[in-house]
């Protein structure tokens, strides 16, 4: 007996629109949203499991790469990306903005993470790494956002 | 850290992502059943639509959560809310509120019904607003005209209450009879028809 699509999009709408956000600029993941649970519509009657929320961010990942491909931007490795200029101390940059300021593997960890709440064994499911490697991509990435972010009780 | 970091999202940017999904779920990636709710002077009603046509409604006192289900284990679990889509449906019940006698032809899957009771649903649909038949005098116009009871069963599992007017058919006795949307409904629905002014 499968739950109504519906009521996958109630429940899980709002973090797959944060992981989307997360991992692209605002327009581009109005796009990866839609085209997230137009996906899983597609899929929902054959779906095994009841990890749903690790299998919607698994294809919001996947939908990310295809707009930053089709945009000719990659997720590049984390080696090799110069360090993002930190704003001026004191100046308020929001979360998003932070987080695309991160190398995309600890991007994603933090996303996946912090964000969507997926332990790390999923987080490496979707990244397509281990999980020690996701749970050391989500530490470095933290530590970085919070210099980046001017966090009230920091 | 998830609520420390994360800002709330605005609902109406949740809404305008929802709308954007259901005008992309057409055609190939249409959904098994797409459903809206409608405000009608009998309460909430549930509509719900296969590719096809118009499958069910639903009476608010029936569990909505409980008809999603159904619907989900009979027709398919691919059910979006998609309120745009079955606005056309929608129109149809305000028209009949309204007084309108057929206000025009919609759309019906009757998937939900099957063998007798599939049988009995097409009867009911050559019974004339604001006439009345009994459940005998319907039975009898059927492929099995004693039975009664079975008529009766079918009128209660009407998938389709108010388009396919069960609400027509009344006890011998002069008495309206059981109703899925409640016994009252069925008094006002008939004063309705009669009338052409709902009572409160």
């Amino acid at each position: 007996m499968r739950e109504p699509f519906e009521h996958v999009v109630a429940e899980h709408g709002e973090t797959v629109w944060r992981v989307c956000r997360g991992l692209l600029p605002e327009h581009d993941a109005e796009d990866a949203w839609s085209e997230t649970f137009l996906s899983a519509l597609g899929a929902w009657d054959r779906f095994e499991g009841d990890r749903v929320r690790g299998w919607l961010v698994t294809i919001a990942h996947r939908k990310a790469l295809d707009l930053l491909r089709a945009s000719s931007r990659t997720l590049t490795p984390e080696e090799g990306v110069p360090d993002s200029p930190v704003p001026p101390r004191g100046r308020d940059l929001d979360l998003w903005a932070a987080l695309a300021r991160l190398p995309d593997g600890q991007r994603a960890a933090v996303v996946h993470h912090h964000i969507a709440g997926l332990p790390f064994d999923e987080v490496a499911l979707v990244t397509g790494t281990s999980s020690v490697a996701a749970r050391k991509a989500a530490s470095d990435g933290v530590r970085r956002l919070r210099t980046l972010l001017v966090l009230e009780d920091a | 850290m998830t609520t420390r970091f994360t800002p709330p999202t605005d609902p109406r940017l949740l809404a305008r992502l929802h709308e954007r999904l259901e005008s992309r779920a057409i055609g190939v990636h249409a959904p098994d059943v797409h459903y809206r709710t409608v405000d009608s002077p009998v309460g909430r009603l549930l509509i719900a639509a296969t590719e096809a046509g118009v499958a069910r409604v639903a009476f608010e006192r029936e569990d909505e959560e409980a008809v999603l289900q159904s619907l989900a284990d009979r027709i398919g679990p691919r059910i979006l809310r998609s309120p745009a889509r079955l606005d056309a449906a929608a129109r149809w019940f305000d028209a009949y509120f309204a007084g309108a006698h057929d206000p025009f032809r919609m759309p019906l899957d009757t998937r939900l019904a099957r063998g007798f009771r599939l049988e009995v649903l097409g009867r009911l649909q050559d019974v004339p607003y604001g006439q009345r038949v009994s459940y005998a005098a319907l039975a009898a116009r059927t492929s099995s005209p004693r039975a009664v009871r079975a008529v009766g069963t079918a009128c209660a599992t009407n998938p389709l209450p108010l388009v396919i007017p069960c609400h027509r058919v009344t006890r011998s006795d002069g008495s309206v009879g059981a109703y899925l949307g409640g016994a009252e409904t069925k008094v006002r629905l008939l004063a309705l028809e009669a009338t052409g002014v709902l009572p409160s």
